[in-house]
């Protein structure tokens, strides 16, 4: 059953400063828009992780420009463990919402998702620029909780009350900081809604003639699919984050129990339970490490598939490990919980389901070395980035398989094991999905190759710094050291430990100088890189058929018509190594 | 020269492009995902009422039957049957009556006007005759009026803010802007927040009563 419909995607080319790159709803300039809110988040999240681990094997240190920046925080120079503890929570809500969920989802597939099923534009061009605005709005909100008195929240990204629900009184940035950080969030969830409906509206509608399900390109099946996953995951955090704004300022109690003291004084509430937050947060929660995730799993599909001249091993299984992965997802939320306070029965519930993630996840990396098996592979660096995404997956998931066992959970949770796994998986896998995004698409986004070279310098380099940054944390984790403490120099058991943290230091510092050659490499080759011709990687997708970059309508008015599958590289008897998805014919060699 | 196989990975194609699966437009499929995500908030609420309602031993159950659920009832059968003035406003626009249409729209606006009016007097009630607020009671189970006005609330704002969504509407139908889908599409909302009252009526309301 289907109707004809109008293009209601169409719209002309708009004049003007502010229509066009500023208010614009062409989906490749608000992608654009989206990849650089994230890529001035990375850095604002980074200088605050640099900070972080300063701190800690400095914790006596006198820097004069922290005072400036925090007077009260830093009073003399040396930061406060509520200054240390609001850097946190500000690096962990950056770093996940406005770089991780902005930056592969919004940022890329806002730009690539159209052109990839060749289409003229999203579905709902008006609601794409209102959502970018609205992250945005989220962000200067979340920022200026800096700026107020008390500066910003202390609760961590994942805003667990009491603490995060009884104001002013657990602390500075408890205030008028945390209630932005709530307004903030409920911004960003509103902001998501509306990208996650145009995602689906989009991949089910506007698919070119022939674009079946199953020739989508995997990075579309994972833009779906992690949209799907925003749809309901931010739906719940926003109610989660409506009943926290009212505790904080209408004097409910739903998650303040009775009885609560708090810096000597007895709290007037009643009744409520801290755990609801948790169940409502981590329903969201979870779900959001596969928002962060699944778009460099989808890419790095791709990309393997584009550098190996193979097609993807096992096309349909990779399309159900991400539906999998997404659905398995939303019934896992318990395992973050296993501390809290859970029926030990559910806690092996969410154990099972939990290990059974794996098994998708397995299919994934089993199909991504199956790609690079026997292949004459193009090093290039998007292949690099994408090579070292499969290795930090591995690793940040074996470490994963421990912490779902809540036997051993109990052991690892509150210590830098959780830390060194979290950020292997979900941070630095992530990111290096955005890396060879950033390289692979580059030259289709501004027209413009970026240096190999540099690449390659900034790969070699960042790839060893998050190695040496986070595999000590597993160590000194197993040793028993607690995470969220900002001084371990109180605590003698930790004293041994205190030569492996100077070690994390550096490497972040080593890390953090390394990302300034990316954003040199970046800066530079959008106006002075070797011009990109229309497919430089040899790659089958739409997106490789257009200019670079491409005009206002993506196709010049003309939608393409696609024949084939998007990984078919190397088909025997074709001329080329590579068969461009419109491409209706083979020519072969006799 | 023969041809290659040019079909290696995926068989032969079904999809004609150009037009929408289950014959539903993009605007449609947005609000049915819009409803979809929205239930999950509703849900969450109604999740987090249930597990706190389950978590406190003495949950109070002050409403009698009259006037409080006499007055709710009074309060669903308006807004239910603005969700059939709704109906009659969808299928007058199917049939190309468009002047019929605003008038059953602008019942469904009066429906939920009427709701929100008779909505407001009630938490005037229990605010100021009986002392139920967000905060506290008489009961002394400050969760049953924080949970009560979070719900009803929340929902109370979907009811107004869906009639000024059919204000827009009716306007534009009466100029001859919107289509009859866009008529459809802003029935969906309003049938979903009726649905919404469906759950929120019996779970709050009716298990509310003093027995």
């Amino acid at each position: 059953m289907s109707s004809p419909v109008t293009h209601h995607a169409v719209h002309a080319a708009p004049k003007g400063f502010l229509r066009r790159y500023i208010f614009s709803t062409d989906h490749k300039v608000i992608g654009k828009q989206y990849y650089l809110l994230a890529l001035f988040s990375v850095f604002v999240g980074m200088l605050l992780s640099v900070l972080m681990r300063y701190h800690m094997i400095y914790p006596d240190a006198k820097v004069s420009w922290f005072e400036k920046l925090w007077p009260t925080g830093a009073a003399g120079g040396i930061m406060t463990p509520e200054l240390y503890l609001s850097l946190m929570t500000m690096h962990g809500t950056i770093m996940v919402f406005f770089v991780l969920t902005t930056a592969p989802q919004s940022g890329f597939g806002n730009y690539f998702l159209p052109l990839q099923i060749g289409a003229e534009d999203m579905a709902f061009p008006v609601i794409n620029m209102l959502s970018f605005w609205t992250t945005f709005a989220a962000l200067v909100v979340l920022l200026a909780a800096f700026f107020v008195p008390g500066g910003a929240p202390l609760s961590g990204w994942t805003a667990y009350p009491p603490l995060s629900a009884v104001g002013e009184i657990a602390g500075p940035g408890q205030g008028t900081g945390q209630t932005l950080w709530i307004l903030s969030i409920a911004l960003f969830c509103a902001a998501s809604l509306m990208g996650a409906i145009n995602f689906i509206a989009t991949t089910i509608d506007l698919r070119a003639k022939g674009m079946t399900l199953m020739r989508m390109p995997l990075t579309c099946w994972a833009w779906f699919v992690t949209a799907i996953l925003s749809l309901l995951g931010f739906a719940v955090l926003l109610a989660a984050g409506i009943l926290l704004l009212l505790d904080r300022t209408a004097g409910t109690s739903f998650f303040l129990p009775a009885g609560l003291v708090v810096n000597d004084q007895i709290l007037n509430h009643k009744g409520g339970s801290p755990l609801l937050w948790q169940h409502l947060f981590w329903f969201f929660g979870h779900p959001e490490v596969y928002i962060a995730i699944l778009p460099g799993m989808g890419l790095t599909s791709t990309v393997l598939s584009v550098f190996a001249r193979k097609p993807i091993f096992g096309y349909r299984a990779m399309v159900y490990a991400i539906l999998a992965i997404g659905f398995l997802g939303f019934l896992v939320w318990g395992h973050h919980m296993f501390v809290s306070g859970m029926n030990p029965y559910t806690g092996i519930a969410f154990s099972v389901l939990t290990m059974a993630i794996g098994v998708p996840s397995a299919i994934k990396t089993f199909n991504w070395i199956g790609t690079l098996w026997g292949a004459r592979i193009r090093f290039t660096t998007p292949m690099l980035f994408a090579l070292g995404f499969v290795s930090l997956f591995v690793t940040g998931g074996i470490s994963g398989i421990f912490l779902g066992q809540p036997a051993l959970d109990l052991y690892l949770h509150d210590t830098y094991f959780v830390v060194g796994h979290f950020h292997m998986i979900m941070g630095v896998a992530a990111i290096f999905g955005i890396f060879a995004g950033t390289y692979y698409w580059f030259p289709k986004m501004y027209g413009r190759m970026m240096n190999e070279t540099l690449g390659k310098i900034h790969f070699y380099l960042t790839f060893i710094g998050v190695y040496a940054i986070f595999t000590p944390m597993h160590f000194v984790g197993v040793a028993g050291n607690p995470r969220r403490y900002p001084n371990f120099k109180e605590f003698e058991f930790l004293g041994e430990l205190l030569p492996v943290h100077t070690f994390m230091t550096h490497a972040a510092f080593f890390t953090a100088a390394a990302q300034l050659i990316f954003l040199f490499n970046f800066f530079w080759s959008m106006k002075k890189g070797a011009k990109a011709p229309v497919n430089p990687w040899e790659a089958t997708t739409l997106e490789w058929t257009v200019p670079s970059p491409p005009p206002h309508d993506n196709f010049g008015g003309r939608l393409p018509e696609v024949y084939r599958g998007a990984y078919e590289y190397s088909v025997p008897g074709a001329e080329k190594d590579y068969l461009m998805q419109n491409e209706p014919a083979v020519a072969v060699k006799e | 020269m023969a041809e290659a196989r040019s079909e290696t990975l995926v068989p032969a194609s079904a999809w004609g492009g150009g037009a929408s699966p289950f014959a539903m437009n993009s605007k449609k499929l947005g609000m049915w995902l819009f409803i979809i995500s929205d239930a999950l908030t509703f849900s969450a609420l109604l999740v987090a009422y249930t597990y706190l309602r389950l978590a406190t031993p003495n949950w109070p159950t002050p409403f009698h039957f009259s006037p409080s659920i006499l007055f709710a009832s009074l309060m669903t059968f308006v807004l239910l049957s603005s969700s059939l003035t709704m109906v009659m406003g969808v299928h007058a626009m199917n049939h190309g009556h468009r002047r019929r249409a605003v008038g059953w729209i602008l019942a469904t606006m009066a429906g939920g006007a009427a709701f929100v009016i008779l909505h407001a007097t009630e938490w005037r009630h229990l605010i100021v005759d009986e002392g139920v607020t967000p905060f506290s009671n008489p009961w002394n189970e400050p969760l049953f009026g924080a949970t009560f006005f979070a719900l009803t609330g929340l929902h109370m704002t979907h009811v107004i803010v869906g009639v000024l969504y059919l204000g827009v509407i009716a306007i534009g139908v009466g100029r001859g802007k919107f289509k009859p889908e866009d008529v459809e599409v802003s029935g969906l909302y309003w049938h979903f927040v009726d649905l919404v009252w469906m759950f929120i009526f019996p779970l709050v309301y009716l298990m509310s009563v003093h027995i």
